[in-house]
């Protein structure tokens, strides 16, 4: 069964329509989502009432545009923030990671190793509430010895940060582990044999080397970030990322509205995307 | 006696280029017959036609007298020992060996039997429950065999198998195939880009060149007889000189070369005053002399100066830039008279006309 | 280890244990802990296993748990169906440009938010949704079709969700596979059906082991597929979760289930891992 092994017409007929549908299978809700972002109708669904710009611009009722509402847009930037804090932590504490295990022989590496690896394993929604309880415990715990009400510790912003760089840095090491694992040391060697010191030979050669993976990482934990629903669910708060804001709207019943922030959501995320592969392939 | 192996007017264009083209030859039964030529020549497009993977454009391919172009690979009598081997990584090399007498639905008992005894027949028996990857090169080399031989197929297909080995390994095995062949008493099909491989083994050497075989023959008639410039060139070594042919007498002619030199030579094929021509000399024809008397039988004589010396024990050799600035390559004789050779020493070489071929065309 | 050697380890083991400890293995110990008790009253706690018990005997508790771990397994199984053929297809039979466009439309639809592609679903199979007007269009229906809130749904959902985690590990496995590998196979007699069996899957038995791990355990702890897209019977186990801690305020019950789904995937990846003797490490890493 490959192009070299003679196979009959048909069966190359039915084996390409399997894959044909199977792509159409995968474009269908996308599509449909993208489509009636235009809808002039106030439900995203058929009959189809004509094209319109509104979802988008509109700034009177009942068609207010993404442009003009307020509540999406204040979601937008508080699920901006949370993910570039997120990415920040989660690549920088990658780096460590990847040097050390990379680097270093230690007794027990093996099982940190894999204890690095049980964010991925860990139903999100575990690591939510897990997270959830500690930081409340110790919330109490500090307001019984020094009547201290720490709201940090309380649902918030914050605890999202934590909850979603407690597996997206994972992600990162791994990603980051991968590239490193390919450097040749002989080059550090080499710097050091030209007079670099150990760290200057770190920094002028192997962090250049490992700049694409480092930008592939930040992009990689940003969507994941962005995109994050089941841990963000049990720690959200008062301000409310995106996807959490556009959940609760979906259980009120949906309008195009969110059909065309879902299209400027595909969109972005496309070109950070492609923008990675562009990097990555020069 | 019909070929085990006959292809026809076999010809294979992929798109606008003709990897293969117009070729046709025939090997009969029991031969080791090799298909030599440089990268990129076409030898693995004919060998994928003859497995099967390849459709030709046209032509026929005939086993044992009847065209197979209609037999998808899986049914053809002919096994192919791939150029990496392609053993199966998730099987045990019984598991390797009974893959294809399972496919015949052969009974169990008899597949590990067969197995069996087609461990003892590569030499390694009582390895059958080893994996793929605790083997030496050449044991894989030998199971990779194996698993093709226990079909017992009219034609054993082998694209390039040395070419992984390390030189000492190839040296060895070269011997070890030959052996094989000769013990299975099945006919061979080889393809390499190495001569020494196919002029060691081969009962028939094809020399093949740009899509066409150039010359068919036996290891000896390619190296001492060479019908075309590629196949001169390719086997072996050679000194080379082009030019203009001013005379002919027969069989010997003398040729001026665009140096200003004037050589004899033998014409392999008609040749008249006035052609362009190339004249091929092998090394190991050169003599080498200390002074011109001893020289004087030679139809061609020259005068150098000693510019290197390769040495390579039995191979050695000598370079020497004659009077007009080219350097030739001359055989180091191993008799010790030439032990104390310098860098810079003045040394005579001649050599016969029968040993210099000439080729017309060589402009 | 020289002793800038030894600041450097230090260095790079703190931020990885702080991590490691504040955020994963202390959590688990709290909610180990809170699990295991009992509100007496206002303020007093007992420690007991009252919540496991509670878990374990009421009907609606643990024929959520099942359903959850059975469906999971079912919709792991439909999604490796459809995703090798298609990775077969991306990794052996496209070539060049097609097999990169083809593994780049793979990989789109999985940067877009889960939210945005269960909403897509729910626009096509709702009451008024395409599906239901096709139909009616075709003559096929004559009232609108209500295709959303059940399994079935909640399965295309869910399939289509994961389909990425399976189809990219399988397409690397499989690209590593020798294509004269399978022309061996061929060669020595073997059939379409024959080579798919004993060479092509083991081979890609790595890749099926790590899709299937990543698409057991995001259907598992879905949320957003089974709120949204499935009925009011199947109930997920996650959405328990999130009833006790949200709305009852029950956080004792609320980990013992965290817990208990724990515990469960735990054994389920473990159970495949051992089934096929590989490691963790082999198969995320």
């Amino acid at each position: 069964m490959i192009p070299t092994i003679p196979q009959s017409r048909s069966f190359r007929l039915v084996y390409g329509g399997y894959v044909l549908l199977f792509f159409l299978y995968l474009a269908l809700p996308l599509t449909v989502v993208a489509v009636f972002a235009f809808n002039d109708s106030q439900f995203p669904s058929l009959p189809w009432q004509g094209f319109t710009w509104n979802w988008f611009f509109g700034d009177s009722d009942p068609q207010i545009g993404v442009f003009h509402e307020r509540g999406i847009l204040r979601a937008v930037g508080t699920s901006a923030i949370v993910a570039g804090c997120v990415a920040m932590l989660s690549v920088a504490v990658g780096m460590t990671n990847a040097f050390l295990f990379n680097r270093y022989e230690f007794r027990g590496k093996g099982a940190l190793y894999v204890l690095m690896l049980l964010p991925l394993v860990i139903p999100g929604i575990v690591l939510g509430i897990s997270i959830l309880i500690a930081s409340s415990t110790l919330a109490n715990g500090v307001w019984d010895v020094a009547q201290l009400d720490i709201q940090a510790l309380r649902p918030g912003l914050l605890l999202v940060v934590l909850g979603q760089f407690s597996f997206i840095t994972t992600i990162a090491t791994l990603v980051i582990t991968a590239r490193l694992q390919k450097f040749d040391r002989t080059l550090e060697d080499a710097a050091l044999n030209l007079g670099a010191t150990r760290l200057t030979a770190v920094r002028t050669i192997t962090i250049p080397f490992l700049m694409p993976a480092m930008i592939g990482a930040v992009v990689v934990a940003f969507l994941m970030s962005f995109e994050n629903f089941n841990t963000t669910l049990m720690l959200v708060g008062s301000d409310a990322p995106l996807t959490i804001a556009m959940f609760d709207r979906l259980k009120e019943g949906s309008t195009p509205l969110l059909n065309a922030v879902s299209l400027l959501l595909m969109l972005g995320s496309s070109l950070l995307a492609l923008l990675v592969i562009l990097f990555q392939r020069r | 006696m019909t070929p085990d192996l006959e292809c026809a007017d076999l010809t294979k264009q992929f798109g606008e280029t003709t990897a293969v083209d117009n070729v046709s030859f025939a090997v009969p039964p029991g031969s080791f017959f090799s298909i030599l030529g440089p990268s990129g020549c076409g030898k693995t497009t004919i060998m994928r036609m003859i497995a099967g993977f390849l459709d030709p454009t046209s032509g026929d391919i005939r086993i044992k007298g009847k065209s197979v172009l209609d037999t998808p690979p899986n049914k053809r009598p002919v096994n192919m020992v791939f150029q990496h081997l392609a053993l199966f990584p998730m099987m045990t090399i019984a598991e390797n060996i009974g893959y294809g007498l399972r496919r015949q639905k052969t009974p169990k008992d008899q597949i590990s039997r067969k197995v069996d005894e087609a461990l003892d027949r590569i030499g390694l028996p009582g390895i059958g429950g080893r994996k793929v990857d605790e083997l030496s090169g050449g044991q894989k080399q030998r199971v990779a065999i194996a698993r093709c031989m226990v079909l017992e197929p009219d034609v054993l297909l082998l694209d390039e198998p040395l070419g992984a080995l390390d030189l000492k390994l190839r040296e060895h095995m070269k011997i070890e195939l030959k052996a094989l062949q000769a013990t299975f008493d099945t006919t061979f099909v080889y393809i390499t880009h190495d001569q020494s491989e196919a002029l060691v083994m081969s009962d028939q050497i094809a020399v093949m060149n740009a899509g066409r075989f150039e010359q068919v023959g036996t290891g000896q008639d390619l190296y001492y007889r060479p019908d075309t410039p590629f196949v001169a060139g390719f086997i072996g070594d050679a000194n080379r000189w082009k030019g203009r042919i001013e005379r002919v007498e027969g069989a010997v002619l003398e040729m001026r070369t665009e140096t200003g030199l004037a050589m004899r030579a033998t014409a392999s094929n008609d040749l008249s005053a006035g052609d362009m021509a190339e004249i091929f000399v092998r090394p190991e024809t050169i003599r080498l002399a200390a002074s011109a008397d001893a020289l004087a039988d030679f139809d061609n004589q020259l005068q150098g100066t000693v510019t290197s010396i390769l040495f390579n024990g039995a191979a050695s050799r000598v370079l020497v830039q004659d009077s007009v600035g080219e350097t030739l390559e001359v055989t180091l004789p191993q008799s010790g008279e030439f032990s104390g050779l310098h860098r810079g020493d003045t040394v005579h070489i001649g050599w016969g006309a029968a040993q210099a071929i000439c080729f017309g065309g060589g402009a | 280890m020289r002793s800038h050697a030894r600041i450097g380890f230090v260095l790079l083991l703190t931020p990885l244990v702080l991590w490691l400890g504040l955020l994963i293995v202390i959590p688990h110990i709290d909610m180990l802990l809170i699990s295991l008790r009992e509100r007496i009253s206002f303020g007093v706690y007992e420690t007991s296993t009252a919540q496991y018990q509670k878990a374990l005997t009421e009907p609606l508790y643990l024929r959520t748990f099942w359903r959850t771990a059975v469906m999971s397994v079912l919709a792991t199984g439909i999604t490796l169906l459809i995703a090798f053929p298609v990775a077969y297809y991306i990794a052996k039979m496209a070539k060049g440009r097609l097999q990169q466009v083809l593994f780049m439309f793979c990989l789109i639809p999985f940067y877009v938010s889960e939210l945005v592609r269960t909403f897509g679903w729910m626009i096509l199979l709702r009451e008024t949704g395409i599906v239901s007007n096709l139909l009616q269009w075709t003559g096929l229906a004559d009232q609108p079709v209500e295709m959303l809130y059940n399994d079935a749904a909640m399965m295309v959902g869910l399939v289509y969700t994961s389909m990425l985690f399976m189809v990219v590990p399988l397409v690397t496995t499989l690209e590593s596979l020798d294509d004269s590998v399978i022309e061996a196979g061929y060669d020595l007699g073997g059939g379409g059906f024959s080579v798919l069996r004993e060479i092509i899957i083991p081979h890609a038995m790595p890749g099926i082991v790590s899709g299937c791990i990543v698409v057991f355990m995001l259907s598992l702890g879905n949320y957003l597929t089974p709120t949204m897209l499935g009925g009011k019977d199947s109930l997920w186990f996650t959405e328990m979760i999130y009833n006790q801690f949200i709305v009852r305020s029950n956080w004792e019950l609320g980990a013992a289930f965290g817990f208990m789904l724990l515990v469960l995937s735990s054994v389920i990846v473990w159970g495949m891992l051992r089934l096929t003797g590989r490691t963790l490490q082999e198969t995320m890493g």
